[in-house]
Order: C-alpha cells, then structure tokens, then sequence
C-alpha cells in the first residue's frame, strides 16, 4: 500500500470537492438542476477518497513504513497497535487528515439526511461544504502533506510524544473535530440561507439538531482534554486558560447561544439575523482555533510547530472564508423584525440576555488570548495574560446566567406572568441559601465554596420544579419531550460544574513533602504512607513507581502507584497516581530521589487533595448529553413543512427586506 | 451599517494576525525583551574560573566596554556559537567576557579544553544566583556592556555569524562611536 | 533537512520531557499558611523558559532558581508585590500572569466592559422595538398549537 496512493487519492478528493462547490452554487445561482445534482455525488466521491487516503495512513502506521516521514516521526517499533492508530493524528499533519475525514463524515451524514429540504437550498449547503473542504485539502498537499517520504529509512521511527500515549489525549481530538467540524452544517446553512435570500422557519428547525449534536461532541472534547491534562500532566489542574485550550472554549460559547438563537428563530420567527450571525460566528472561531494553533502566532505548551508559511495559508483562507461570510452577512442579513414579538419578561429576553453574556465572555476569552500578540504590535512591551485574568472574568460574567437560568423554562414565549416568576425565584432562592448557610459550617466559611453550593441549589431545585411542573400538569407520554429533557440535563449539569469547579478550586490541600519509606503525611484527614520505589516495566517504557498506602483511621482506603517513566527515546515522563472518588480525589506525583544514586532512600513527593473535583467532568458528561437528548426529539424529524402560525411571519423571504 | 461591524472588526483580527506572523519570521518568540537595555548592569562580584580565589566586580569592569557571553558545557546551542565567537574576538574591538552559568567548573573548563578559549576574562556563576539580576533565563544570552556599565544590547540564543554581523557588530560599533 | 530535523525532534522531546515533569520541591516553610503563600504567589508567575507555564509547575532550571529565589525573599519577609517587582524588573511584565493595571493594557481590563456595555445597548434595543410591537399588537402573543401550558 503505498503511500503516493494517499496522496493521489487527496488529489482526486480536491478535484471532486472543486466540483462540490463551484457546480452546484452555478447551479443554484442559474437554476440549472443538472449542475445542482453534481453536489451529492460530488461529495460523495470526496468522501471516498479521503477515506482511503486516511485508511491508507493508518495502515502505514500500524505496519511500521517508516519510509513515510509522519510516521517516522510519531511512532517506532515498541509503540503499542493501539497508540500507532492514534498517532495519526498526533501531530500537524495527520490531525488535518483527520480534520478533512470528519468533514467528511459530516458531509455524508448531510446528503444521507437532507432529501427532503429544497433542492436549491440544499445543494447550497454541500457546496458550502464543499468549499470549505476544497481549503483545508489544499492545505494538506500544499503545505501539510503526511504521505511525504523520509529517506534512508530509519531503522526505527522517533516515538509518539508519551504525553500522548493515553486513553484520554486518544479520544480528544476526535471529539473536538466532531464538534469544530459539525457547526459547519448550520453555517453552511446560514450561508445558503443568505445566498437564496430565504431562511424558513422548516429549515432552522432541520439545523438545529446538527447544532445541538455538534455542540455536543465538543463539550465532551473539551471534558476529555481538560480529563486528561488533569491524570497525565500531574499539576493537578484541570484548566489553564492556555490559548490553545481558549480556542476550544470560544467556539463553545458562542455554540451556546446559537443553540438558544436557534431556539427562539425555530418557535418564533424572531431573532433570524443573530442565528446566522453566530452560526457563523461559531464556526469562524472553530476555524481560528485552527490557525492559532499552527500558526505559531501564539506560544503554547500545546501548540503544534509552527510555520509561517502554514500560517499565512490558513489566514488566507481564514479571510476568504469568515471575511466572506461576514461581508455576506452585511449585505443580505434580514433587515426587516421578523416573527412574533415579545415582552420585557419573557423567554426571548432571558436567552437574548444570556446569549449577550456568553458572547461577551468568548469577546474576552479572544481578547485576553490575543492582547500579547497586541501586546508586541503596539510595543506595549510582552505581556502575559493568563488565568488571573481570565479566572476572574468569566465567573463575572457567567453570574447573571447562573441567576437566570431556572426562570428560563417557566418563562414563556413573548409575555411571563410575573407571580410565576416569583415562586420559582422564593422556592429555589430561599432553599438556596437554605444550603448555603448549611455549607459554611462544613467549609470554614470559605465564600467560594459556599457560592458552589449556593448555585447547585439553586440550579437543581430550579431544574426540579420544572420537572414536577410538567409531571403535574401534563399526561403522561407528553412529559419530558426531548427537547425539554435535554435541556434539563443540560440546566443541571451546570450546576453541577459549578459545584465542582467552586469546591475544588476552594477546598483544595498541595502539598510537596519529601518522605523516607515508613514516613507518613497527613492531610485533610488521611494518611499518605510512603512504602518505597520499585523498578518496573511496560509495553514500551520502564518506570520507577513509588507505593504510597493511603489511611483514613488506621484503615487502608487505597494503595497508589505513581510512576516515573522512561521510553525509548529517554523522554522522562511523571504517571500520577489518582485514586478517585465522588467526593474528593486523592492524587500522588512522584518527584525525584533525595539522592540521585539512593532510590531506597528520601524521595520527593506532592500530594493533593480534591474535593469534588469529578463534579466538573459529571457536570460536563450531563451538559453533553443534553445536547445529546435534544438533538433526537422526534420532532426535529418531521418530514412535512409544518403549516404553523409561525412559518407565514418567518418565511417572509429576506429580498423583500432589501427592497 | 451596523451589520458591517462584525466584517470590519474582523478585518482587523487579519491584519493582527498578518503582523504576528510577519513578526515571527523576525524574532524568537520566545526570546523576552530585557528590561535592562540602557540600564545599568546589575552589581556583581564572582570569581574567576581560572582563578577562585580572585573575584572580579562590575566595578572592575568599568571604562571598557565588553561582551558578556552567558554559556554553559551543558547548552548544545553554546557549542554551536561558539566558532563564531572565537573567529570573532580578535576583531570584536571589545573585551570578550566569559560568564560561566551553571555549571561545575571541571566540567567547563573540560569543555574549553576541547572548544577552544577566545575569552579575555572568565568568570563562574556556579549557583546562578546572579545571574537572575541580569535577567538571564538560560544559554547562550549575550550582553554587550558600554564603558559606563550600562546594557546596551542584549542577544538571545546562539550568536550565528548573521546575527554578528547583523546585529552584534553594529551594535559595538554604534556604541563605540559615541564620544565617552 | 533531516539534520534539521533531527534537532528539531531533539528539542521537542526534551522540550517535552523538561515540560511535563513536576517541580516537585520540598521547601522547609514556616508553616502552612507560608506554603499557601508560596503556591499561590508562583502560580501567579510564568517561567521565562518555557512554553506558557507558571513557575510552580516548571521543572525548567530557571524556574527551580527562581522559586529558591522567591522562597528566599519570603524568609527575608518581603511582600508579594516586592517580589513581583524584583521579577519584573529582570524579566519583564513578562513573568506576570496578571496583567498589570496600566495604559497600556487599559483595553485588555476595560474592554470585556465596554463590549458588555455595548452589547447591552443592542439587546436593549432589540428588546424595546419587540416590546413596542407586543404593546401595538391586538392578539396578545400568546401559546402555540401543541402548547400545554408553557408552549414548547
């Protein structure tokens, strides 16, 4: 299987994504059926290729053809089957492979699940597809090619970074392409929606389960990311604010408000112009999380090398793509108030007032990410911007969310009766700070700690009363409709990140001691007992690993291992240890000996204490299986054009706005 | 006009970025500007690598102007520069100055033994304890010093013969022009 | 191009290993509310060195002499804000992860502001001219076809 298949397999793909594009958008533009129908098969035939070229990269990889420079580079013989499958897109190259074949897979799903949407309007959004397909193959074989040859080929390759050779950095790119990659359908529909000057009320709601399902495979990358930077970096952080995680987060903000955009434009005709605004806005800033990243624009612990060649390609496209969007946008965005109008306290006004909030926030997150750069264009001298700044910004501005979010279901659409809104705002505020009284006991007064708890409170019983709502009121069988459901889980898994976040970070005991075998630590009631180092050996590295019993008591809770590794090339990397659990984690990281030549001797050690760390990731697991849960509601899958009040004040075309 | 907002504040963000990359293609992004350029140098007094038991101070070095070279045995990057250092000193028009940062003397003095020694003076930051008053964060950091004692360039990273000539040659001959 | 390479791949792994190793640093403090002094104030710090860290974390030389450094300076009993200033002063606002307060990063802290303001501004609006035709409209905006109660 060679590897110039590959690269003449992306050739082929470019070709059949050219066509993609251009033909189908003459088509839409003149009428012209015959060139409309080349979208499905065109992007069909795209996604074939870059399959195979994709297949045939793993293949190299899993058969050791370090002929092939990429694989020379990120694997060699004592890599185990299932790292060398994930360091395909372990560095630069092969993650832009990856990138493609999600754009792909999203692609297929697309022309698989559109043939009831209007042949004009569809074939607009597999060219949109298509164009953005056509810049980043261009990219690969112009700039970024994986199939490039090394030779002499080396007896052995270089290895996959070990920081990588984990379960969690294994699922996280994936993850997080789904997601980057999946809000590319609902701007792919914005833009058709622009282009044909028409946005039906029909087509918002066929979006919105892409956009819910997308939103959702990032929050699980960005869970999975801030996962694995917790058990393999051994700080014991889970978030840095590093630009390259920021560049995640950002997309994930405005994802946010675009699924509550979607909403409101879907239920009632308004809000159409700020729908296609952050729909393109999310997908524009899922594209600028790929340029900072391989730009070298921005220094990052996490960023891949840089290029400026690279850079400026991506910029370009960059430009054409969101530059193009944005002017698109100014041009043909609905003019004209659509769809039914509201009142001060109603539904629309809390999500127009949150979705503010998280648009701010993501505003801040790219400022602070940008101002070194700003920093050396005006010489204000180099500047660092880093969780101080951003620490204490976003939990600002998230509050007022937080303080609306229960009313947001007992509100209705356009007009709210005010005595509703007082009940939820007595029960849930008084059982709030009920608990948080409660909780100042047990947290030494700590006011972080007793806000968390405060705002699960608040957040659960809000989720609760609405639920016991609907089982009142409402027959059974028409409950908790997805939609619904998946916003509760949703709800509720905020509060329970909060929770996490504001304990953990509060409550949190690190200590580094240095401790002889026998020698014991205590810390927030346990006892960590140091039991000595041993040698021992793994698939493809050999480790110095340290046994620490931890007591609680006189009883032994767990005993952990922590490790120093060593892999083939000499990278020395630290495998904490993490014993888990609902309440805390306890977490080990080995140090080094005292004395370099006396491992039975001291060893240095940090041992940290988190509480209800895991609540961060549980309440990051339930806001993405909301998303998950909405995006299946039936009602999404209606194959007729719903014939509702709405769809006369929404289908109003936007041509006659520009009249 | 308000719905070209967007568009236009983006533009902008390009033409950050445009800049950003254009600024990497010219300097080490992970080089930090010191803020000691036309500052004093920090006081210092270490002794010599040759001969412990002699110290040399700032004071010492004052009314001559010369080029401090931070390095180590250690630093692969050191032994890179280093050819170009020695092909220059002659022909510098300032003193030289060795500063050992970090490192065991026998071993230094092993690797100058192999390397070649084209330093007027060495002195030994065997802690690097001083060195952190001079803003030093690794090797090879370079300073060139005016006779007054004050910084007046600094280079980070390994001193290439593009970067003597570009950058450090002109910088010395900048200073000496100056009427003291 | 492969020598190149190979330098490169050396850097990185090293970078790598140096990178994702702990500072782990037993330091004799005085009690514990000087170890919390401590961890906080190096967190707050970015190691000149490295790729976005904070001396806490770094295994880096320079931020092990840095840390000794800033332990020694708190034995010494200088303030946080003496030792952000002795850092500065060598290695420039660089080392801050907080951003100091100043002119020139007036638009990093006021800006989050002023967008929100703006912002605001906007969704006041929206909300004003949405308001009005409610009030104008005959038919109350009221519940949709499936609605029970709270029209989803």
């Amino acid at each position: 299987m060679t590897p110039e298949l590959g690269q003449l397999a992306l050739i082929l793909a470019l070709l059949l994504a050219l066509a993609q594009s251009i033909l189908p958008l003459v088509g839409a533009w003149r009428g012209n059926r015959a060139l409309m129908a080349v979208a499905r098969p065109a992007a069909a035939g795209q996604a074939v290729f870059v399959a195979m070229a994709f297949g045939i990269l793993v293949w190299a990889f899993l058969h050791f053809d370090f002929s092939v420079q990429y694989v020379a580079e990120n694997s060699n013989t004592a890599l185990p089957w299932y790292y060398r499958i994930a360091a395909v897109w372990g560095a630069h190259e092969g993650s832009l492979l990856l990138w493609i074949l999600i754009l792909n897979v999203w692609t297929v799903a697309l022309i698989a699940f559109s043939q009831k949407l209007p042949e004009v309007f569809a074939s607009r959004v597999i060219a949109v597809m298509g164009l953005i397909a056509v810049g980043f193959l261009a990219f690969i074989l112009f700039t970024s090619n994986p199939f490039g040859r090394l030779l002499p080929m080396p007896g052995d390759g270089a290895d996959l970074n070990p920081v990588l050779q984990d379960p969690g950095m294994t699922f996280h790119p994936p993850m997080l392409y789904m997601g980057y990659v999946g809000f590319s359908v609902a701007f792919a529909f914005s833009i058709a929606g622009l282009l044909g000057g028409e946005l039906e009320q029909a087509w918002v709601r066929w979006a919105r389960p892409w956009t819910n399902l997308a939103w959702a495979f990032l929050t699980c990358g960005i869970v999975a990311g801030s996962w694995w930077a917790y058990a393999e970096l051994g700080w014991g952080g889970w978030w840095f604010w590093d630009p390259v995680e920021n560049a995640s987060f950002m997309p994930w903000l405005v994802g946010v408000a675009l699924i509550h955009a979607q909403a409101v434009t879907e239920k009632r005709g308004s809000l159409r112009a700020w729908t296609i605004l952050l729909s393109i806005f999310a997908f524009s800033l899922s594209l600028l999380g790929t340029f900072l990243v391989r730009s070298g624009v921005l220094t990052s612990v996490h960023a891949f090398a840089a290029d400026p060649r690279r850079g400026l390609f991506i910029l370009v496209f960059l430009t054409v793509v969101v530059g193009g969007s944005l002017l698109l946008y100014a041009l043909r965005a609905p003019k004209v108030l659509g769809g039914k109008p509201f009142n001060v306290v109603s539904r629309e006004t809390a999500i127009l007032i949150s979705n503010l909030m998280f648009t701010v926030a993501a505003a801040m997150v790219l400022l602070g990410t940008l101002f070194p750069l700003v920093g050396d264009a005006l010489d204000l001298g180099q500047i660092s911007v880093g969780p101080p700044y951003f620490g204490f910004l976003f939990p600002l501005l998230m509050a007022p969310v937080v303080l609306l979010l229960p009313f947001g279901p007992f509100l209705r659409w356009g007009k709210t009766d005010a005595p509703l809104v007082k009940q939820v705002l007595l029960r849930a505020g008084i059982a709030a700070v009920a608990c948080a009284i409660v909780a100042a006991f047990f947290v030494d007064g700590q006011l972080k700690a007793i806000a968390g708890v405060g705002a699960l409170v608040w957040l659960g019983i809000g989720v609760l009363l609405y639920a016991a709502k609907r089982w009142r009121e409402v027959p059974r069988g028409r409950r908790y409709p997805a939609e619904m459901a998946g916003m509760l889980l949703a709800h509720l898994g905020v509060g329970v990140f909060v929770l996490g976040v504001l304990l953990s970070e509060s409550l949190s005991v690190t200590r580094d001691v240095r401790m002889v075998p026998g020698e014991a630590q205590h810390i927030a009631g346990y006892d960590f007992r140091f039991d000595g180092v041993q040698h021992t050996t793994g698939p493809n590295w050999t480790a110095d690993q340290g046994t620490v019993t931890v007591l609680r008591d006189g009883d032994t809770i767990t005993v952990m291992h922590p490790q120093k590794r060593t892999y083939p090339r000499g990278q020395v990397q630290t495998e904490s240890s993490v014993d888990p659990g609902i309440t805390r984690d306890l977490y080990v990281a080995l140090g080094e000996p005292m004395d370099a030549r006396n491992l039975e001797g001291a060893w240095a050690m940090r041992l940290y204490y988190k509480p209800f760390i895991r609540w961060i990731w549980a309440g990051g697991l339930l806001m993405m299986l909301g998303g998950l849960v909405s995006a299946g509601d039936k009602r999404f899958r209606l194959k007729r054009k719903v014939q509702d009040e709405g769809a006369a004040v929404a289908t109003a075309p936007l041509k006659e706005a520009q009249a | 006009m308000k719905r070209l907002l967007p568009f236009i504040v983006f533009m902008l963000m390009v033409v950050l970025f445009g800049f950003g990359i254009w600024w990497n293609t010219r300097h080490d992004p992970n080089a930090i500007t010191s803020p000691l350029l036309d500052k004093p140098a920090p006081e210092f007094a270490l002794p010599k690598l040759y001969e412990p038991d002699q110290q040399v101070s700032k004071t010492d070095l004052l009314g001559q102007p010369y080029l401090l070279n931070v390095f180590g045995s250690w630093c692969i990057e050191c032994g890179v520069e280093h050819p170009v250092l020695t092909a220059a000193a002659p022909t510098l028009g300032v003193q030289l100055v060795g500063y050992n940062y970090k490192d065991a003397p026998a071993d230094a003095k092993a690797w100058l033994a192999r390397h070649g020694n084209p330093y007027g003076l060495l002195i030994a930051d065997e802690k690097g304890d001083t060195a952190i008053d001079f803003g030093v964060y690794g090797a090879p950091e370079s300073f060139l010093v005016d006779a007054k004692g004050v910084i007046r360039y600094k280079h980070i990273g390994p001193i290439t013969a593009e970067v003597m000539a570009n950058e450090v040659k002109p910088a010395i001959a900048a200073m000496l022009k100056e009427a003291p | 191009m492969s020598r190149r390479l190979l330098v490169l791949l050396a850097a990185l792994w090293l970078g790598a290993g140096l990178a994702h190793a702990q500072a782990i640093e037993p330091m004799p403090f005085a009690d514990r509310a000087q170890e919390v002094r401590f961890q906080h104030l190096t967190a707050e710090l970015r190691c000149p060195m490295c790729q976005n860290e904070t001396l806490a974390d770094s295994n880096a030389p320079i931020a092990r002499d840095l840390r000794n450094q800033i332990f020694k300076m708190m034995q010494q009993g200088r303030s946080d804000d003496e030792i952000k200033q002795y850092l500065v002063e060598r290695y420039s606002n660089f080392v801050l992860y907080d951003p100091p307060l100043g002119t020139g990063t007036a638009l990093l802290w006021f800006g989050p502001l002023l967008i929100l303001i703006a912002g605001a501004g906007v969704v006041l609006v929206a909300i004003r001219r949405r308001g009005a035709a409610a009030t104008n409209n005959e038919s109350q905006p009221g519940p949709g076809p499936a609605d029970l109660g709270d029209d989803w």
